[in-house]
């Protein structure tokens, strides 16, 4: 099917194709090998109708080895963008800018940096197999840490700034270690490049964290009490988790915005991540509009792989929200208890002091103090509750929502693929009946159209199955990530459950001589 | 609901530790050997076993209601010449609403639990119906024991009729009047207290007194809040264990419908939430026997002693009034004798009254200590208990990739 496709005429063809990368076009370019050719470099591999280059040596997709199981799924190679391609200029533009992604034409996976800046003639130097070499040493080699949140600013304008520290060998970063400021709306932005580009064409991208405006209130007003510091640390470690999570998918990774934010000391401020903002009230009528679209589209699905798929993560859904709400109460109920026994901790100390018999009285402080470091105990087990399990179960809903979400665009897709064949039957009707009314104008029009529609057709199937691909991979690596989090997470709480009864042994084997010694 | 229980020989269900002698004294062992819940009342069956002469019989068996408790300890409270003894407190009522309701309103239906919850959560209520049962139970017995085994009350008459008299002892529940006219009382004495110590300035010559009253006061209102906040604690508890319930039945059926990787992981953590479900219900109950019935007891047994104190305050405030009359006779020579007379008895009665309040408190003390510090014993060796089951190292080993905690 990829090996049918024709090299568009280049040239005017290029400029209006940007524009429709916006409809999900296809991501999928073939390989490069056209590095060392024509320095009139053609467009990016990105653009949609037209094969990668003319260049290019031949359709290399046809012999794509797609392999589910391996981790390291995309090679970047890169496709060579000429330096005087004016489109090239907005790099960093809110403009999806598509990433390309080709897919291996060897067995060989080899992730490569990419870029689309002025770096790019270097790749031109290097020979394939370095470029190999050196990803495969490097593959996600690369520590993220969030941390230092700092208040900037008074007032409702305050807002809290963290450092991103980013730890890698990786070469396709400036440095080996290096860190920069980024408030909470960074990330957002972040996530909605990322978002505009990767989803559409079936990649999961991680969600960020959600916007909470009852706690940034609070944190802005400038209470400097328990509960702001615990919402400031909450989001701290869900912006921590948010980065892990992107940078350990290996197409995100290669995304220039992505390194733009860990990277550059300087970042444009994300205004359409605002709520109230122009871009937040389109966001929520996209929303809303694709909500009924859903309801409408009836895919015939051929392939029981994603029915089942689609159930699969339906009730996982189901189960993990229910689980979640329970692990909240549990959280709840624990701090309560926390609570109490702090206060039946003071309460027993006083007891003990009023108490005239002097081993009594011993024995009551002491079992006030028990109380006190079991209180201690409750507040870190509430806090592995919460930091470890609840957190965990929070990102993982959303993150099966963003697996929907992707399964969505896929049901568009081929709506899409169906609506272009229906109107190409329309345009051959027409056709049909203008010949028998003779208008040769017209005609050639309608043959045009048809012709139109035709490759409209061919690309809609085309992009239909590269997006059922990209799926299925991404599925694949997504499970295979969920599991590894699920059982770490599983290990470390349990862990923790014991911890704490072991904790609770050793307490009160010191309390009993004292009970004993009362006399 | 109709629930004839068998009462366990257990010790562990009396909150106050009567030392062993009272179980074992033959001339008048008395024990509550069954005890069944109806509609809304508890009758329990008293037994007597006595060599006391005063008992027709050396084996008795009655049936006696809460209402009856009461009306014997009234009936000893009101009696002059118990003055100068504490009154062991009468048991609280049985008090069944709170799991009653919580039991009908799991019956009623609540169509978000799964089967599975609505039968653990079943066991749960039961259990505690079952537990405050019990609790009720020991109360009245322990009521009954202290009496027993009193030198003085033993032989109280009253106290005969209630262990042997085999016809309903109708005894009437106070009516509104007589509540009210109880609830007056108290106003009357604290304020008749506040009076005589404070206004007229009675001095307390007796140090030992002075101490323990001092000592009563602070304790009683230290023991009053450590058995709320307890109280709290315990709740926590329940309601933690309660909270378990639907995480593990989730957890459970993760883990059957998971891929297989996760299965294992998810029903380890599903039995780990079981079992602590267990623990922290039984941590609660334990908690509730030993530390909050034992706070409680002492709540209420510390305000006899205040109460005693009071009566014999009361004494020495009539003794005084009594020496001032009797001066003011001699003054005016007039009715010397029955001033005489009236002051001789005051004397004898205030120091009646001390003598046995003194001897009251020193037994107070001792009970305290040791009920405590049986307790207290018994309540660690109870946590630890429950710790080592449910925390050993043994039961995650299976789990792969877990690393065994230091042990």
């Amino acid at each position: 099917m990829a090996a049918e496709r024709e090299p568009p005429p280049l040239g005017e063809a290029r400029q209006p194709e940007l524009e429709e990368l916006e409809d999900g076009e296809d991501l999928f370019t073939s390989t490069v090998s056209t590095l060392e050719s024509s320095p009139s470099s053609p467009e990016p591999a990105s653009l949609p109708t037209e094969d990668i280059s003319t260049n290019s040596n031949g359709p290399k997709t046809a012999e794509i080895i797609l392999d589910d199981d391996r981790e390291d799924l995309f090679a970047e190679a890169t496709e060579e963008v000429s330096l005087d391609s004016p489109e090239r200029e907005p790099i960093l533009s809110p403009d999806p800018t598509p990433a390309i992604t080709p897919v291996t034409p060897t067995t060989l996976v080899t992730p490569r940096m990419e870029s689309k800046s002025i770096t790019a003639p270097v790749i031109f130097d290097r020979s394939r197999e370095e470029i190999e070499e050196e990803a495969n040493g490097d593959v996600f080699d690369i520590e993220i840490n969030v941390s230092d949140p700092e208040k900037v600013g008074d007032g409702m304008n305050a807002y809290m700034a963290y450092r991103v520290t980013t730890k890698t060998s990786l070469s396709m970063f400036h440095k080996n270690e290096f860190s920069v400021k980024r408030r909470f709306s960074d990330f957002l932005g972040l996530h909605s490049k990322l978002a505009t580009k990767y989803l559409h064409v079936g990649y999961i991208v991680p969600p960020a964290p959600e916007k909470s405006i009852v706690g940034m209130t609070k944190v802005k007003v400038g209470k400097e009490d328990s509960s702001s510091t615990e919402f400031v640390e909450k989001r701290r470690a869900a912006l921590e988790r948010y980065l892990q999570r992107t940078v350990k998918h290996p197409t995100l990774l290669q995304d220039p915005d992505l390194r733009q934010f860990l990277e550059s000391s300087e970042l444009p401020r994300a205004v359409n991540t605002q709520a109230l903002s122009g871009a937040g009230i389109l966001r929520m009528v996209n929303k809303a509009a694709d909500a009924v679209n859903k309801m409408t589209i009836k895919m015939n699905e051929s392939d029981a792989w994603f029915e089942e798929k689609q159930q699969q993560f339906e009730n996982l859904d189901q189960q993990l929200r229910k689980l979640h709400a329970s692990v909240e109460a549990l959280v709840c109920h624990r701090k309560e208890l926390s609570a109490n026994t702090a206060a039946f901790a003071k309460s027993a100390a006083m007891l003990g002091n009023s108490e005239d018999h002097t081993a009594l009285s011993r024995a009551l402080s002491q079992l006030a103090e028990v109380e006190e470091k079991i209180d201690q105990l409750h507040q870190e087990q509430a806090f592995a509750d919460f930091y470890v399990f609840s957190e965990l179960l929070g990102d993982y809903i959303r993150l099966i929502a963003a697996v929907k979400g992707v399964l969505d665009h896929r049901m568009k897709c081929w709506q899409k693929w169906q609506d272009a064949q229906v109107t190409l039957q329309k345009k051959r009707e027409a056709e049909a009946k203008l010949q028998l009314a003779n208008k040769p104008d017209k005609l050639q029009q309608a043959k045009d159209e048809i012709k139109e529609w035709e490759t409209k057709v061919q690309q809609g199937e085309r992009d239909f199955e590269q997006i059922s691909k990209t799926i299925r991979k991404e599925v694949g690596r997504f499970e295979k990530e969920r599991v590894k989090d699920f059982k770490t997470v599983i290990i470390k709480y349990l862990e923790s459950l014991v911890q704490t009864q072991q904790q609770l042994i050793k307490y009160w084997e010191a309390f009993l001589p004292e009970a004993k010694a009362i006399a | 609901m109709e629930e004839p229980l068998e009462m366990p020989p257990g010790e562990e269900s009396k909150p106050c530790s009567l030392s062993e002698e009272l179980a074992t004294d033959p001339s008048l062992q008395v024990e509550i050997s069954d005890a069944v819940s109806e509609r809304d009342k508890v009758k329990f069956t008293v037994q007597t076993k006595s060599s006391l002469p005063h008992f027709t019989r050396p084996a008795l068996s009655v049936v006696r209601q809460h209402e009856d408790f009461v009306w014997l300890h009234d009936t000893f409270s009101e009696n002059d010449e118990y003055a100068g003894i504490i009154i062991p407190p009468a048991p609280p009522r049985p008090d069944f609403e709170a799991s009653r309701e919580k039991l009908q309103r799991l019956g009623e239906g609540n169509s978000t639990l799964t089967r599975e919850e609505f039968a653990k959560m079943k066991q749960e209520l039961e259990g505690e119906y079952l537990a405050i049962f019990k609790k009720t139970v020991a109360m009245h017995e322990v009521f009954l024991q202290r009496l027993a085994a009193h030198p003085v009350l033993r032989r109280d008459h009253n106290f005969y009729v209630f262990l042997e008299y085999d016809q309903d002892l109708s005894v009437r529940g106070k009516n509104r009047k007589e509540l009210l006219g109880g609830f007056f009382r108290n106003i009357v004495k604290s304020a008749d207290e506040a009076l005589i110590t404070g206004v007229s300035g009675l001095k307390e010559v007796d140090e030992f007194f002075e101490h323990e009253r001092t000592f009563l006061l602070e304790y009683h209102a230290r023991v009053r809040d450590t058995c709320l906040k307890a109280d709290r604690v315990m709740r926590s508890h329940k309601s933690l264990a309660e909270d378990y319930i639907p995480i593990s039945v989730a957890l459970g059926s993760l883990g059957t419908q998971e891929v297989r990787q996760l299965q294992t992981s998810f029903l380890k953590l599903a039995e780990l939430f079981e079992r602590l479900r267990k623990l922290e219900g039984r941590v609660a109950s334990d908690e509730d026997l030993k530390l909050s019935d034992l706070l409680k007891y002492y709540m209420r047994d510390s305000q006899a002693a205040k109460d005693l104190l009071y009566r014999r305050l009361r004494a020495l405030a009539d003794y005084e009034n009594a020496n001032k009359a009797l001066d003011r006779a001699r003054m005016r020579n007039k009715e010397v004798k029955p001033a005489e007379a009236h002051q001789q008895l005051c004397c004898q009665r205030f120091e009646q009254l001390s003598a046995s309040a003194k001897q009251e408190l020193t037994d107070f003390k001792s009970r305290r200590i040791s009920a405590f510090r049986k307790n207290l014993i018994e309540l660690a060796e109870l946590e630890l208990k429950h710790a080592k089951v449910s925390g050993t190292p043994r039961n995650l080993a299976p789990l792969p990739g877990a690393h065994p905690p230091p042990c």
